[in-house]
């Protein structure tokens, strides 16, 4: 028997990064928000204890903050002639779970995808041929650079980033990323103090022709107060930061950035511990009626809402739209559909340089706190002569020294007895690690749909991703690779290692939670599953927002375009839709 | 509620193993991190009472994993696909290791001198041992060695690591959250000793 409850302006699925902005900006508006989140309500005093929030074995191998996939998995494969399988436990990427989400144990790299990230396939065709991208299923986001600014500007401000301008209203700054667009100001806050590695890194890099510069980071450089009043503090560079909440107010998140503000509005409320099961269309299925959710007594509820916000992760909100049925499930044979189509992710690759004569400290760390190199980036170099599109930002950004999970050794050295002691106890403090994060472009072949067998707790299907790194992203990060060797060389340790990628996608092994489209907006509803303010072109009350949107995915970290499509998306809530609610803001 | 504190494990009796297992677990850990000049073996490290306790919690009965069948086989890159969870293989493949062994040699893997005990774990670590009750040699040596690792690795507060000696072997500080006097201090030792969640050896018992 499902309990039929009082009617709320908007309903939002998730309370996370996105969720939160959201309804701080539609609390502003004077809406009657409600947030339902599927895991636990979580506070910095309560939850990441300073006393015990240093705990490798709990937050980092034991994942006590991640999703379990208990409570949700998906089935993988490599190609749809495979037979898809679930991920027993999570490993090449790891969801989020409860109020903060994701953004509650990321890293903090906080960057802006480039005009030529989103004119794309307008500016590969334009100046390469239409010939150099027929492999691949790369489409334009259908808005530029500078229509994104403003609203990565006030995600940036919000989060208190710390980092360099490299251009500002095309001004190049020096010791900034000079391959960036031109930002209207510079980040709130300097670039954080640099460990010995990236320091190192850093004038290797410069020694050969490249550009280093501090990665922009959502550690704090020092004590901020972001716009809404709310205070945070310096980073203390302890090392415990992905997988792990900060206990000290210095990672940005909704956590430390809009919760305690957002809570104390009588126009929002959160339910915790429950998890929305679908949208509930009206007969006809153009229009959202609310949403059904369970909490963990097993009662049945509808919140009915007249603006339906999917804020949860990105694959979340796919598989939502499935199971709802908002949109056509993309069918890869036929190519028609548009949820599921563009599931990108990241084609990353690493090195590892050993010496003898170095202690680089590893353990004093912040998850963002590094140099990147984007000269191989995007579209920062020609690839005129090259046989690939793309690139791959290369980072040196070590996050940790933690123990269980961090003890690079030179290649050979067995994995246990005295032999490995000896080669692990060499290889901790003098190991200078750095790695490509490479772009990820769609295929015909690389999609999300529902798996015909696995079902999750609830009786319904889970999500299968099908997924292989594409050739030409293969091609990329070879490239990419090859520079990495020239700055492994230059560095001059006694020996260095690489570690490429290759074809296979692995779910196992750690890689990057960077799973981007899905739901991707566009300007043509045949193949966007969104419009470019991320409203369905389906269901126009309903809004999906998070990195599902992406048409593909850059060699960035998705956090700071996912918080300036969530700005964008308020704005135009905010300014345009409740002009008119319920109406399309694009005409398909 | 899962933002509890964590409590301390105490060394003494077997949770989840039999003597006859513990000892055989406590043999496998000596290997796999032998005493020598760098550090106190696995076993005085208390990685079998670590192994122990993890078996008996969450871990061992894979409850947060998902474990809804069909249980198929798939290819390595879809990861584990058993039925078994961790508690389960770990009373099934004990027991294949000394069955196995006492077929070929007459004597369990604590009978056997270190050298053997090496030459059987690398054998079984690479696949070419055919252990009975389908158990598979590399993907059990596995899970042993990335529990072992755990333990060893891990802060004392789970019962192994004994006073931080892996820490203090890799100069890790451990549970310390504020470096911002040595950030810049590039090349330079760290000076402080390590500490745990539950704090230092020298500072227990004192000031009751």
């Amino acid at each position: 028997m499902t309990k039929i409850l009082p009617r709320k302006d908007v309903v939002i699925v998730g309370l996370g990064w996105t969720g939160s902005i959201l309804a701080h900006e539609l609390t502003d508006q004077g809406l009657d928000v409600v947030a339902i989140e599927r895991g636990p309500w979580r506070d910095t005093a309560t939850d990441f204890n300073i006393g015990y929030a240093q705990d490798e074995l709990r937050y980092s191998i034991r994942r006590d903050l991640f999703l379990q996939p208990a409570v949700e998995t998906m089935t993988v494969r490599n190609d749809p002639s495979q037979k898809a399988l679930p991920m027993r436990d999570f490993g090449s990427f790891l969801p989020g779970n409860g109020v903060g989400g994701a953004g509650v144990h990321w890293n903090g790299h906080t960057w802006r995808f480039w005009d030529s990230d989103f004119q794309i396939k307008t500016n590969l065709t334009k100046k390469y041929g239409a010939s150099r991208i027929a492999d691949l299923q790369v489409e334009d986001w259908g808005v530029t650079g500078a229509e994104m600014e403003p609203y990565y500007d006030q995600f940036e401000y919000l989060a208190g980033i710390s980092g360099k301008a490299g251009n500002i209203k095309g001004q190049l700054q020096e010791g900034g990323n000079p391959f960036e667009d031109p930002r209207s100001r510079d980040y709130p806050n300097p670039p954080m103090q640099m460990t010995y590695a990236p320091t190192l890194f850093a004038e290797v890099g410069r020694s050969i022709g490249l550009h280093p510069f501090p990665t922009p980071s959502a550690n704090m450089s020092r004590a901020y107060v972001n716009p809404l009043g709310i205070a945070m503090g310096q980073c203390t560079y302890c090392g415990f930061c992905e997988r792990f909440g900060c206990a000290n107010y210095s990672k940005s998140s909704a956590q430390t950035t809009v919760l305690p503000v957002l809570m104390k509005k009588s126009n929002f409320e959160v339910r915790t511990d429950s998890e929305v099961l679908h949208v509930d269309l009206a007969p006809g299925g153009k229009s959202a009626r609310g949403v059904t959710y369970v909490d963990t007594s097993g009662e049945e509820y509808f919140q009915p809402a007249d603006l339906v916000l999917l804020c949860a992760y990105g694959l979340h909100n796919t598989r939502l739209m499935m199971l709802s049925g908002i949109g056509k499930i993309y069918d890869p044979g036929s190519g028609e559909g548009t949820v599921g189509r563009n599931y990108c992710y990241q084609t990353n690759a690493g090195v590892q340089v050993f010496f003898d004569d170095k202690n680089f400290n590893p353990f004093i760390a912040a998850g963002a706190l590094g140099q990147t190199i984007d000269d191989y980036n995007g579209d920062a170099f020609d690839h005129g002569a090259l046989d690939f599109v793309g690139g791959a930002g290369i980072n040196c950004i070590p996050t940790n020294g933690r123990p269980i999970g961090t003890r690079p050794t030179l290649p050979g050295t067995p994995k246990w007895g005295s032999a490995w002691k000896k080669a692990t106890v060499e290889g901790y403090k003098s190991t200078l690690g750095y790695s490509s994060q490479g772009s990820s472009y769609a295929t015909r072949n690389n999609y999300l749909d529902l798996d015909p067998t696995y079902k999750d707790r609830f009786g319904r299907p889970l999500m299968r991703m099908t997924f292989d790194f594409p050739d030409n992203d293969i091609r990329m990060s070879n490239y990419v690779c090859d520079r990495m060797e020239e700055i492994a060389k230059a560095l001059g340790g006694k020996q260095y290692a690489v570690s490429r990628r290759k074809k296979g996608w692995d779910s196992v092994p750690y890689q990057s939670t960077h799973n981007t489209g899905g739901a991707i907006m566009g300007t043509d509803p045949k193949k966007s599953a969104v419009n470019t303010f991320l409203q369905s072109w389906d269901v126009p009350n309903v809004f999906v927002i998070g990195a599902s949107a992406f048409p593909q995915n850059a060699g960035k970290n998705p956090t700071g375009t996912v918080g300036a499509l969530a700005f964008r998306a308020a704005d135009a809530i905010r300014n345009q839709y409740l002009r008119n609610p319920g109406a399309p803001l694009v005409q398909a | 509620m899962t933002s509890d504190p964590p409590t301390q494990v105490v060394a003494g009796g077997w949770h989840f193993f039999s003597a006859q297992e513990a000892a055989l677990v406590e043999a496998i850990v000596d290997r796999i991190i032998p005493a020598d000049e760098l550090s106190m073996g696995g076993k005085e490290a208390g990685c079998a009472v670590y192994i122990d306790r993890q078996l008996m919690g969450a871990f061992g009965a894979s409850s947060r994993l998902y474990t809804q069948g069909p249980f198929l086989p798939g290819l390595p890159t879809q990861g584990y696909q058993g039925e078994a969870n961790p508690a389960q293989r770990y009373r099934t493949g004990l027991a294949a290791i000394d069955a196995f062994l006492k077929q070929r040699d007459g004597k369990t893997f604590v009978e056997l001198a270190p050298a053997e005990q090496d030459a059987f774990l690398t054998a079984m670590e690479a696949g070419k041992v055919d252990l009975p009750n389908g158990v598979k040699g590399p993907g059990f040596f596995g899970l042993l060695l990335q529990n072992t690792m755990e333990g060893f690795f891990a802060d004392p507060v789970y019962g192994g690591n004994k006073d931080m000696v892996s820490w203090r072997m890799l100069g890790f500080p451990g549970a310390r959250y504020d470096y911002r006097d040595h950030v810049s201090k590039h090349n330079q030792p760290y000076p402080q000793p390590p500490v745990s969640i539950i704090g230092r050896p020298e500072w227990l018992g004192k000031g009751a």
